[in-house]
């Protein structure tokens, strides 16, 4: 464009020059300029997660031995045990929490994004949602304590903490499964409304098996986020010391992030930051696993689909 | 309108539809008659109310928030907006074929397959022969014989528009409407439409809307001029195309507008 304008004759192009011009250098040094700042962005972002795993793993791994991952926790030495406990209690809240909120997160986005009509108490549930999706963790522990802990007399356990951190996943995955949802073409729909089926038929085969995955994927990484938690399980059932599994939903329970957050600023052991660490990296590990999970779960389905 | 012409049969009528996108009317007063297997054509400008009209006759615009109809779509002598009446037989009975073509993300037998199984026909076999002639009907066979299971992605559009066309053929309607079923098709694949349509009519009422003034003089029978959601002429073929009887028909078909 702004060649155009700065040419001499602007009724006849053909004459114009094809050379580089002042001004067009001009926007070429200012567009470098732009792009080498949001390229440093980048750089610095990746930068960051680089230099936090470098910490962890380069004093985190040498604690990392088989006894430290399969031992009970051994409070008076803690170089004679392990932190078997809590990574049981970790998986453990995070399949727990998987089974309560990601059933009930899908149905209420299908439910939301399908079937509810466009009328204002919907759209208030919507933007509730949208922001619930933002309160902080510490405030759904309150709230756990209140509700599941006291007013429902579970106690400090790990069926309260499950449901506490399932209350704050719930939200995400009921964005996420919306997001997937509306990716399904409206003209697929359509095709099978044209054809007879009913609103449920149509869910069932057109929509579900066009978003599912996408749910899915949605809701691993929620709970991925969810099990690194700290603040809400502190206050509704996690605990640093047992010395015992957890045998029923009921008892408390040991986890990773509380763990990790004990030794880091609490334990009087001269071993603790390096053990904080290598908790912190066994956390990691298992977020990490979650999240290639829900990548090479993508991966296939892109490959997959045919649109 | 059209009165000479009660020797056809009936097969659906309009009595003074109009139709509203909330508070924007978009039909006014429409009256019209659609007759047993002959084609009609819904012709007029964008946005003169020819794909809702036609849209109207299975109720698709049922799904669009906003939508309110009033007057009456009389087929096999009830009107299809009464209470009784289950949307969902209707549209089993009057198929309907998209602009775009949109098969399923499905394989290409699975695609024709659709509207059997929604219809719980659990026999295999019978589904395996219906979708057979259904993609024989829609002159695809042979294009596709080799590889039903394959994605209907991996067709051209003529081929998945052909499809679209085997998919509503397969639970039989009665009715069959196009929604200007070869815009987004190159010349060749469209003549093959048009023949097909041509071929179709012997089996089903066909409704066609189209932006293609050549197209509706080479298929329909009667032609039905739309402009600003008014039935400005509507008329055996022949006679809009060489005779019509209105100035605005007679500019639009000559292209000065539209």
């Amino acid at each position: 464009m702004k060649r155009r304008r700065n040419s001499r004759n602007i009724q006849d192009t053909s004459s114009e020059e094809i050379y580089l011009s002042e001004t067009y250098n001009k926007e070429l040094i200012k567009e470098r300029i732009y792009f080498g700042i949001f390229k440093a962005a980048t750089y610095i972002s990746v930068m960051i997660l680089v230099l936090i795993l470098i910490y962890i793993i380069s004093t985190g791994y040498k604690v990392i031995s088989w006894q430290f991952l399969t031992s009970m926790w051994s409070h008076r030495d803690i170089t004679k045990g392990g932190i078997f406990p809590a990574i049981f209690g970790t998986i453990l809240l995070g399949i727990f929490v998987s089974i309560i909120s990601i059933p009930m997160g899908i149905a209420a986005a299908i439910y939301l994004n399908e079937y509810a009509k466009d009328n204002l108490t919907n759209r208030i549930i919507k933007i509730a949602i949208r922001n619930l999706a933002g309160v902080p963790s510490v405030v759904y522990g309150l709230f756990g304590l209140a509700f599941f802990v006291l007013a429902l007399k579970l106690g400090t356990s790990l069926l309260a903490a499950s449901l506490t951190l399932a209350c704050m996943t719930l939200p995400w995955i009921i964005s996420a499964s919306e997001e997937a949802l509306k990716a399904v073409p409206q003209s697929f729909k359509d095709g099978s409304y044209a054809l007879g089926a009913t609103k449920w038929e149509t869910i069932i085969k057109v929509v579900l098996p066009n978003s599912l995955s996408g749910m899915l994927t949605g809701s691993i990484l929620g709970v991925s986020r969810a099990i690194g938690e700290t603040a809400p399980i502190i206050i509704v059932g996690a605990t640093f010391y047992m010395s015992y599994m957890p045998l029923s939903p009921l008892d408390k329970f040991m986890a990773l992030p509380y763990h990790l957050f004990i030794l880091a600023t609490q334990h009087s052991s001269s071993y603790a930051r390096d053990y904080a660490l290598g908790t912190t990296l066994v956390l990691i590990a298992i977020v990490f696993i979650l999240n290639l999970g829900v990548f090479i779960a993508r991966y296939n389905l892109r490959k997959k689909k045919l649109w | 309108m059209a009165e000479k012409n009660v020797k056809e049969n009936t097969k659906i009528e309009f009595k003074k539809i109009n139709f509203w996108y909330d508070a924007k009317q978009i039909l006014f007063d429409v009256d019209a008659k659609i007759y047993t297997n002959k084609i009609t054509a819904l012709i007029g400008p964008s946005g003169c109310g020819k794909s809702t009209l036609l849209r109207s006759i299975n109720r698709m615009n049922d799904l669009i928030s906003g939508a309110k109809l009033d007057g009456k779509v009389i087929y096999q002598q009830k009107n299809i907006y009464d209470k009784e009446i289950e949307v969902v037989e209707l549209r089993k009975r009057i198929g309907l074929v998209f602009q775009k073509p949109n098969p399923f993300p499905m394989s290409i037998f699975d695609n024709v397959a659709y509207g059997l199984r929604l219809q719980n026909i659990a026999d295999k076999d019978k589904i395996k022969k219906i979708v057979i002639e259904s993609l024989k009907k829609a002159d695809l066979w042979n294009e596709v014989k080799d590889r039903l299971d394959v994605s209907a992605f991996r067709l051209s559009g003529g081929q998945q528009q052909r499809l679209c066309i085997a998919r509503a053929l397969a639970i039989n309607p009665d009715v069959l409407l196009l929604d200007e079923p070869c815009s987004a098709l190159d010349p060749i694949a469209t003549a093959r439409i048009e023949k097909l349509l041509l071929k179709l009519k012997e089996m089903h009422t066909i409704i066609i809307v189209t932006h293609n003034m050549h197209q509706a003089r080479r298929v329909s029978d009667y032609t039905i001029y739309l402009l600003n959601g008014r039935i400005i002429e509507f008329a055996e073929t022949s006679e809009i195309f060489n005779n019509p009887k209105d100035k605005l028909t007679k500019d639009y078909i000559r292209g000065e507008f539209g």
